[in-house]
């Protein structure tokens, strides 16, 4: 299992390598720079910008210094379109706050997924199970971009009750909308994906043999149903736990968190290449780290996977 | 000093002084005096060297203050500065400063005017907004930026601690309206020599205007307090200002009417609805832009359009009032000038499209199409460029209904921001959809777009055009020069001016000193207060 690690460790680090490069020329073949405006710059204008941000070097030097500067530094340059900011300070601002309300969004989704899940499989086929079903599929169908102004509209227009937007680490209201408004359509697919492998996991010998032997219900379902019944949830919960905490452009944009969703979408409208890569390679790390914890999990969870 | 300021006319000192908008009579203060506003998106820069938008100037407006400043119908009055003098050939201005201190008890003085100039065309600044001084006109500018001059070497001086001269290359009629742009406005010169880059953080910034900066939230929320330090605090009503960012409009409006921002920009197309709701709060002011569609009259551009014919047919039957009523509702005017209607001193050339009725222009540009071989049968075909946005979209779609019965048949072509100013500036379009806002309250700042050497995108040029406008940077009167490049406009049609810009905004009642009558919206929180209900 060790060796394991160590080796999936050490393939992470060229494939963050041919991100990076990637990124950073298909980033620069876009038309446009981050200096292009409603106003074409006067040529002596944008030279002087080039030259100070080293825009003018050959890709390659770009992407060396860029690298130097990470590994050696850890700096990950200057915003261009942010002039007072570096890269570090914008992730380190923003991605606390990402990873705030990403963090509980991922928990609450769990939490009413997985049970929304088990009671629907329990009681299959009964009115329970179709509530259940209901709910999710009504979750799922109502998109967060509609569900985020509905919140608004009820609970700081109608209600006076939450504020409608902003950030704050002291006050939990800040965070109340913007979890409610991220962790509803997740947890429906949870929900479902739990249900069918729970309905799976019910029908199997293993279950039934549990039950021969005269074992209590809840017990065959805690003990011996719910763990594999959990296995593709799981593997859905890795890429999802690291798509919530690096941030829901629409969560950003309407509850106006100040998050890094936000950052690199417009990083990318902005051409802000340094903003754009720093967030590229943490959400890329991230994704990275977290799959290999989900084959950690797995191999704990199903004795019969061997790495 | 050889130039001879006895003859000089002392334009001075004017007679009333520049004291903070005061409350009326019979209007009580309320209790808290906070003002909310609302900001689309999040301040890029507090640096004056480096702020390149609005959002940012609003902020700067309140940390810093120019020589001079705006009143409330954007006239230049007195800021740092308490008078001046112009030179006979109008290539000098002596500024007299008056006794003001940055937000650390320093006093400001013409040193720390110089440094920041310096500042801004010094290459390795890297400012965006370099241009600006070479728009001011102040000499060896150019000459600084391309890195041929050492920035010590820039028109301007420090006769003494409270007088400043600066050297013009050549007279400029808007000079001193350029005095309240945020690039031209001073920065301490030891707090930045001390902290470097790090200068503009929080903990360090020293300004010398109203207000100092209490926190900074980025694209969260920007807070202001009362600067006792201001030479004018004694007068300044407003004691906190906030900036709130709310990155969606609709929601902003939501927010605004639960009472959580005192002012937001109402979403396209809810004017009519909200201004019949809530007549006191709704309001519609004109707003110094102007919308066009341009042509790309390049060597790129499509031979279709370099016929003149092609481009008075577009413009006479695109249906501005419908555009302007049916679409926009938000109080905007229909363009037949590319000046927008209420700039200072500007008066429409009269006659042409104007005053005609749509059917007659729809008509004349049936014959045009006609005459140039083209019509239902035989239709013109273009692209039309524009960037991502729902009002865009209309517009296009708008113009797209009017045209296509008189066989011109537009191809929408959206693209995103970035690639569309890419696209405009390398004249990879054929008609493209541009905006341009005012600098300063005359006529030039829109015309100048034009000129053969100006920012026109669509390579447009006109000798006589050019010429018109060299002369009126030093004409008595500028009127008729400007009349008649609006008439060369209009007959060549280098594009098709749509609408002129109104902004349209809901403003809580009880806050009171915001201009109405500013065409750039220049507003001074100083001059805000809030009244009992």
């Amino acid at each position: 299992m060790f060796a394991f690690i160590l080796r999936r460790l050490a393939v992470a680090i060229p494939t963050l390598l041919l991100l990076i490069v990637f990124s950073f020329v298909l980033m620069h073949l876009a038309p446009g720079g981050p200096f292009t405006g409603e106003r074409a710059l006067p040529p002596a204008v944008l030279a002087n910008l080039e030259r100070q941000y080293g825009l003018n070097d050959p890709l390659w030097l770009q992407i060396w210094n860029y690298l130097y500067n990470i590994v050696v530094h850890f700096d990950f340059g200057p915003s261009f379109v942010y002039p007072d900011r570096t890269v570090n300070q914008l992730i380190a601002a923003g991605f606390p706050v990402t990873l705030t309300y990403g963090a509980l969004s991922f928990l609450a989704a769990v939490i009413f997924g997985v049970s929304l899940g088990v009671v629907a499989a329990i009681w299959h086929n009964s009115w329970v199970d179709y509530l259940a079903v209901g709910i999710s599929i009504g979750a799922q169908v109502l998109p967060n971009f509609v569900m985020a102004p509905l919140l608004v509209l009820v609970f700081t227009l109608w209600y006076r009750l939450l504020p409608g937007g902003g950030w704050s680490f002291n006050d939990p209201s800040f965070w109340i909308m913007p979890v409610i408004a991220l962790a509803t359509s997740y947890m429906a697919s949870i929900a479902r994906i739990t249900r069918s492998s729970m309905l799976e996991v019910l029908g199997s010998n293993h279950i039934r043999t549990a039950r021969a032997k005269g074992m209590p219900e809840h017990r065959v379902i805690i003990r011996h149903a719910l763990k594999p019944a959990m296995l593709p949830v799981i593997s859905y919960l890795g890429p999802v736990f690291v798509s919530m905490i690096t941030g829901s452009v629409v969560i950003d944009i309407y509850f106006s968190t100040g998050g890094i969703g936000k950052a690199f979408v417009d990083s990318a409208l902005n051409r802000d290449y340094a903003v754009m890569m720093g967030v590229t390679i943490l959400i890329g790390t991230l994704t990275i780290l977290f799959n290999l914890l989900v084959d950690v999990l797995y191999a704990w969870i199903d004795p019969k996977i061997r790495y | 000093m050889t130039k001879l300021f006895a003859t000089t006319a002392l334009i001075a000192a004017l007679a009333m002084p520049a004291y903070a908008v005061q409350p009326a009579e019979g209007e009580t203060l309320a209790e808290n005096q906070t003002y909310t506003y609302w900001l689309l998106d999040a301040i890029k820069s507090l640096d004056p060297a480096k702020n390149t938008d609005v959002e940012g100037s609003d902020a700067l407006r309140s940390l810093f203050e120019g020589l001079m400043i705006e009143d409330a119908q954007g006239n230049m009055i007195p800021g740092v500065a308490e008078s001046y003098e112009v030179s006979d050939d109008q290539l000098t201005y002596i500024f007299k400063l008056r006794d003001a201190n940055w937000s650390n008890g320093q006093p400001v003085t013409a040193d720390d005017f110089v440094f920041a100039w310096q500042r801004v065309v010094t290459p390795a600044t890297a400012s965006e907004y370099a241009w600006y001084i070479e728009l001011m006109n102040v000499q060896n500018a150019t000459a600084i930026i391309a890195g041929e001059m050492e920035p010590d070497q820039l028109g301007v001086r420090a006769v003494d601690e409270k007088t400043l001269e600066v050297t013009l290359t050549k007279p400029t009629p808007y000079f001193i309206s350029t005095l309240s742009h945020t690039t031209a406005y001073p920065v301490p010169r030891a707090v930045v020599e001390e902290h470097g880059d790090a200068w503009i953080q929080p903990a360090n910034l020293v300004g010398n205007g109203a207000y100092t900066l209490a926190s900074h939230n980025l694209g969260v929320e920007i807070v202001f307090q009362k600067n006792p330090e201001y030479w004018d605090a004694d007068n300044v009503v407003m004691e906190t200002v906030r900036g709130v960012t709310v990155n969606d409009n609709n929601v902003a409006l939501t927010r605004y009417q639960a009472g959580e921002l005192d002012r937001v920009q109402i979403p396209a197309g809810q004017y009519p609805r909200l201004s019949e709701q809530f007549p006191d709060q709704a309001v519609s002011v004109p707003y110094g832009c102007s919308y066009a569609y341009v042509f790309n009259l390049s060597e790129k551009g499509p031979e279709v359009l370099k016929d003149q014919r092609v481009r008075e047919a577009m413009s006479l039957s695109l249906n501005r009032d419908v555009i302007v009523d049916q679409v926009l509702q938000g109080g905007q005017r229909p363009a037949y000038s590319w000046t927008h209607w209420a700039i200072n001193g500007f008066a429409a050339p009269e006659g042409g499209m104007a005053e005609m009725s749509q059917e007659q222009r729809t008509e004349r540009a049936r014959e045009l199409l006609a005459e140039a071989g083209y019509g239902p049968d035989n239709p013109v075909r273009v692209q039309l460029q524009y960037n991502t946005d729902d009002s865009h979209r209309l517009l296009a779609i708008a113009a797209q209904q009017f045209w296509r019965p008189l066989g011109i048949e537009i191809e929408l072509n959206n693209v995103e921001w970035a690639v569309h100013t890419d696209r405009l500036q390398n004249q990879d379009f054929q008609v493209a959809r541009y905006a341009w806002c005012a600098d300063y309250n005359e006529a030039s700042t829109f015309l100048d777009w034009f000129r053969t050497d100006g920012y026109n995108s669509g390579k447009w040029s006109n000798e006589e055009y050019d010429r018109l406008l060299a002369e009126a940077a030093t004409a008595e009167d500028t009127t008729p020069l400007y009349q008649r490049a609006e008439e060369i406009l209009a007959e060549e049609v280098p594009a098709v001016f749509v609408y002129h810009y109104a902004k349209v905004d809901m403003i809580n009642p009880a806050i009171k000193g915001l201009p109405r009558e500013n065409l750039r919206n220049t507003w001074y929180a100083k001059d805000i207060y809030r009244t009992a209900e």
